[in-house]
C-alpha cells in the first residue's frame, strides 16, 4: 500500500477518533468536576449520561412528525436532556451521597456503584414498558448527510476533504461544535464568575469556604448540576453518533471517559478534554493497526484487529501512570492535613 | 438425580391411574431470551411453542394430562442459560423443551439438562458443535453453521458476483463458528478476504468502517445478531458505503429494519426460518399469532411452533410406546429421535442418528425499503445421516 492511499485513510482514521474523543470529553467533564469539588468518583454518571440519551430519544421520537426545523428539534433535546440528567444527578448527590459525606472514602465509592445499578435497571423498566430495549435515535432529516457531499458544488472545507477520500457527516460537526460550546462555557463559568470563584473555593477547602458565607452545600449541589447537565449533553452526542442506545450502553463509554478523566488529569478541565481526545485517537488508531502493520510489512501487528482497541487505551492510561502519576495536566495534590 | 427423577414420575403415573378422572400436570418448557437486547427473537420462540400447545391441549387432555408451557428467560447468556436449564432438570413435570436462541446457551444448558435426560428441541442453534457432542437429548430443526456458511458463500460469489469480502463476527459461538464456515467456503473459491475479525463492540465502529473503505472489498459478511449489525450497518452507509451486507439467521428479526434504519438496505441473510408467506400453511398460524401477541410472526416464531410441535408428538409416541401412561423423562429422550414429526410450518421433521435434521431448508432473505423479501430457497442435507 502506497502513501497516497494510506495518507488520507490516517487522516480519516484521527478525525473519526477525534470526534469520538469529544464524546468521551465531554462524559469526563462530569467525573472530574464531581471529583474536583468532592474528591467523589461519582460512578452513577455513566448512568446520569444514558438518562440523557433515553430524554434526547424520547424528545426526538415524539417530535419525529413535527415539521419543525432539525436544528431545533436538537436544541430542544439537549436542553431537556441537560434539565433532566442534572435534576437527577443533584438527587443522587442529595439521596446517596451527603448523608455520607463524613464517612471513609471507600463508602460513597460503593454507593456510588449501588446507584449506578439500580438507574440502570430503572432505565430498563422504564423503557421495557413500553416493549423497547434497543432505542433507535429517529434524527430529522439531514443529520446523516455527508458533509458537504462530492454531488453538492460548494466550495468547501467539507468538499475538499470528501476529495481527498475523508467523509465527514453533519451531525459529526454538529456534535463537535456542541462540545466546544459547552466546553467554552463551562470553562467561562468556572473561571470568570463569582459562581466559579466558588465552586474552586469549595474544592479547595469546604470548611473554610463556609466561613467565609459559601453555602457549601448549596454549591455542591450545583457543581453535581452542572456535571450532570453535561452528562445529558454527551448523551444526546452520543445517541446522535450512534444510532441506538439501552439501559447498558453507559459502561463501556463511562470507564473510557473516567479513563479519559484519569488520563488527563482528575479535576483539571482541560485535562479531561485532552484525555477525552487521546483516548478516542488511540482507540481508532489500535483499531486499525492490523492494516498498518500490513502496509509497513510487519508480519506481527497484523493481530491486533479492532478487538484490542478498548485495551488500547488502557495500556496507555497505566504508561501515564506510571511516568507521571498526575495525569497529563494534572496538579499533584498537596495532601490536607 | 436420575432415579428420583424417574421414581418421582413414577409416583404421579400411578397417582393418574389410581384416579382416571383426575388430570396430571405434564409440562413442557421453553428456554429462550425473554429480556435483553435479544429478547425480540427470543419472545418469538416462546410464542410460537405457546401457539402449539394451545392446540396440543385438547389432545393431552383425553390422554388424562394437563398440558401447559412454562417460558424460561436465559437473556441470550449462557450462565443464565445453564442456570435456567438446572431449574428445569429439578421440575420434575417438564418432560422436554424448546430451545434455545443462541448456541453459546444451547451448549452448556443441553449438558446440564443431559443427566437429567430432558430432551430439548432447538428451533434456532445453528453450531455445529450443538450436537457434534454426540447429546442423546440435544435435537434441532434447523440447519446447521456447515450448510448455512456455504450457503452464505455461495450466494455472494454467485448472486452478488463478489470477489472479495470483509468478514466480521461477533465472537459469540454462534456468530464465530458461522463465519469460520463461511470463510472455509470462501477461500475453497479462490475468493480474496480482504479483512477477518471479530468485535464485540456495539456502538462505535468507525475504526472497521474505515478499514472498509480502504480496503474496498465487494461484500461485507457479518456472523452476529441484529441489534450489534443493525447499528454497524447504520453507521456504515453514513460513511458512504453502500456495497452488500450478508449475514445469518442473526438479522431475521424487523428489530434490524428500526435499528438500521435505511442502512439496512442492501442487506442479504441466510436463514433456516422460513418467512410466513413462503409456507403456504403458514397463513393460519400468522393470524393466531398476530391475534394473541399483537405482532407479526418472524421466522423464528414460526420454528418455535414447529419445535414444540416435534416436542409434544414426541411425547405423544413416548407415551403410546409406554402402554399410553405417562412416559418418564428418558422414554421421552428416545421416542424424540425416531418421532416423525408433521403437521408442521417447515415440512416432516425426523433426526438423524445425532439429533440433526434429516434434511432442511435454507432460505436466503433480501431487506430493501424496509421489507423483507424471499431471494432463493436451497435444499441442504445434515453431513451425518
Amino acid at each position: 500500500m502506497d502513501f497516497a492511499t494510506l495518507a488520507p485513510f490516517l487522516v480519516g482514521v484521527i478525525i473519526s477518533g477525534l470526534v469520538l474523543g469529544f464524546v468521551y470529553a465531554i462524559i469526563a467533564l462530569g467525573y472530574t468536576m464531581v471529583y474536583g469539588v468532592l474528591q467523589l468518583i461519582n460512578f452513577a454518571h455513566s448512568e446520569v449520561f444514558v438518562t440523557g440519551a433515553v430524554v434526547g430519544f424520547e424528545i426526538f421520537r415524539v417530535l419525529a412528525d413535527n415539521p419543525m426545523n432539525g436544528y431545533l428539534k436538537l436544541l430542544i433535546a439537549l436542553i431537556a436532556a441537560m434539565a433532566a440528567s442534572g435534576g437527577l444527578n443533584v438527587l443522587i448527590e442529595r439521596l446517596a451521597y451527603r448523608p455520607l459525606r463524613n464517612a471513609p472514602r471507600l463508602v460513597p465509592l460503593i454507593t456510588a456503584i449501588g446507584v449506578s445499578l439500580i438507574l440502570q435497571d430503572l432505565i430498563r423498566i422504564i423503557e421495557g414498558f413500553q416493549g423497547r430495549f434497543d432505542l433507535t435515535y429517529q434524527l430529522p432529516q439531514g443529520f446523516s448527510t455527508p458533509f458537504c457531499g462530492p454531488e453538492s458544488s460548494c466550495v468547501s472545507v467539507g468538499n475538499f476533504l470528501s476529495k481527498i477520500g475523508i467523509s465527514l457527516q453533519i451531525k459529526e460537526v454538529v456534535m463537535v461544535l456542541v462540545a466546544l460550546l459547552s466546553l467554552a462555557a463551562l470553562n467561562y463559568l468556572v473561571n470568570f464568575t463569582k459562581l466559579g470563584r466558588a465552586i474552586r473555593a469549595v474544592a479547595q477547602d469546604r470548611v473554610t469556604a463556609g466561613l467565609m458565607g459559601i453555602d457549601a452545600n448549596g454549591i455542591i449541589s450545583l457543581t453535581f448540576l452542572i456535571g450532570g447537565a453535561l452528562g445529558g449533553v454527551s448523551g444526546v452526542l452520543f445517541g446522535l453518533k450512534f444510532g441506538t442506545v439501552n439501559a447498558y450502553s453507559g459502561f463501556d463509554p463511562g470507564i473510557i471517559a473516567f479513563t479519559a478523566a484519569v488520563l488527563g488529569g482528575i479535576g483539571s478541565i482541560p485535562g479531561a478534554v485532552l484525555g477525552g481526545l487521546v483516548l478516542g485517537v488511540i482507540q481508532n488508531l489500535i483499531g486499525v493497526t492490523n492494516i498498518l502493520g500490513d502496509a509497513l510489512g510487519i508480519a506481527n501487528l497484523g493481530v491486533i484487529d479492532s478487538s484490542y482497541q478498548r485495551i488500547g487505551g488502557f495500556l496507555v492510561l497505566v504508561l501515564i501512570l506510571i511516568f507521571k502519576p498526575t495525569g497529563l495536566l494534572g496538579r499533584s495534590n498537596v495532601e490536607k492535613v | 438425580m436420575k432415579k428420583t427423577s424417574i421414581l418421582a414420575l413414577t409416583l404421579i403415573g400411578s397417582l393418574a391411574l389410581g384416579s382416571a378422572s383426575a388430570q396430571t400436570s405434564l409440562k413442557i418448557a421453553s428456554l429462550s431470551p425473554l429480556s435483553g437486547g435479544q429478547s425480540d427473537l427470543g419472545s418469538q420462540i416462546k410464542n410460537g411453542a405457546q401457539l402449539a400447545v394451545n392446540e396440543y391441549v385438547p389432545q393431552f387432555k383425553k390422554l388424562g394430562y394437563d398440558l401447559s408451557l412454562t417460558g424460561y428467560d436465559d437473556q441470550a447468556d449462557p450462565a443464565t442459560g445453564t442456570a435456567a436449564a438446572r431449574k428445569i432438570a429439578a421440575d420434575t413435570s417438564i418432560l422436554a423443551v424448546v430451545g434455545t436462541l443462541n448456541s453459546g446457551v444451547a451448549i452448556p444448558s443441553s449438558a446440564a439438562l443431559a443427566p437429567s435426560h430432558v430432551a430439548m428441541v432447538s428451533p434456532a442453534n445453528t453450531a455445529n458443535q450443538v450436537t457434534d457432542r454426540g447429546l442423546k437429548n440435544m435435537n434441532r430443526i434447523v440447519a446447521r453453521d456447515d450448510a448455512q456458511g456455504p450457503a452464505g458463500a455461495n450466494f455472494m460469489l454467485t448472486k452478488l458476483k463478489a470477489k472479495s469480502v470483509y468478514l466480521l463476527n461477533d465472537k459469540t459461538a454462534y456468530g464465530e463458528g458461522l463465519t469460520a464456515e463461511v470463510k472455509k467456503a470462501l477461500l475453497a473459491k479462490n475468493a480474496k478476504i480482504s479483512g477477518d475479525e471479530g468485535t464485540e463492540e456495539k456502538s462505535d465502529f468507525s475504526a472497521i468502517i474505515q478499514k472498509i473503505k480502504l480496503t474496498k472489498p465487494d461484500a461485507i459478511y457479518f456472523g452476529g445478531i441484529y441489534n450489534q449489525v443493525g447499528v454497524f450497518v447504520k453507521q456504515l452507509r453514513e460513511a458512504g458505503v453502500s456495497i452488500p451486507l450478508v449475514g445469518g439467521d442473526g438479522l431475521d428479526s424487523e428489530q434490524m429494519v428500526t435499528i438500521g434504519g435505511k442502512g439496512s438496505d442492501n442487506v442479504y441473510y441466510t436463514t433456516v426460518a422460513a418467512p410466513a408467506d413462503a409456507l403456504p400453511a403458514a397463513k393460519k398460524v400468522a393470524d393466531a399469532y398476530s391475534k394473541a401477541y399483537g405482532k407479526d410472526i418472524q421466522g423464528f416464531g414460526i420454528f418455535g411452533y414447529d419445535a414444540a410441535k416435534v416436542v409434544l408428538q414426541g411425547i405423544l409416541l413416548a407415551s403410546k410406546d409406554n402402554g399410553n401412561k405417562l412416559p418418564s423423562r428418558e422414554q421421552v429422550e428416545t421416542a424424540m429421535r425416531k418421532v416423525r414429526a408433521t403437521g408442521l410450518l417447515s415440512g416432516t421433521v425426523q433426526f438423524n442418528s445425532m439429533g440433526d435434521r434429516k434434511a432442511a431448508k435454507m432460505y436466503i432473505m433480501n431487506i430493501s425499503a424496509g421489507k423483507f423479501n424471499l431471494d432463493s430457497t436451497l435444499n441442504v442435507k445434515s453431513p451425518v445421516n
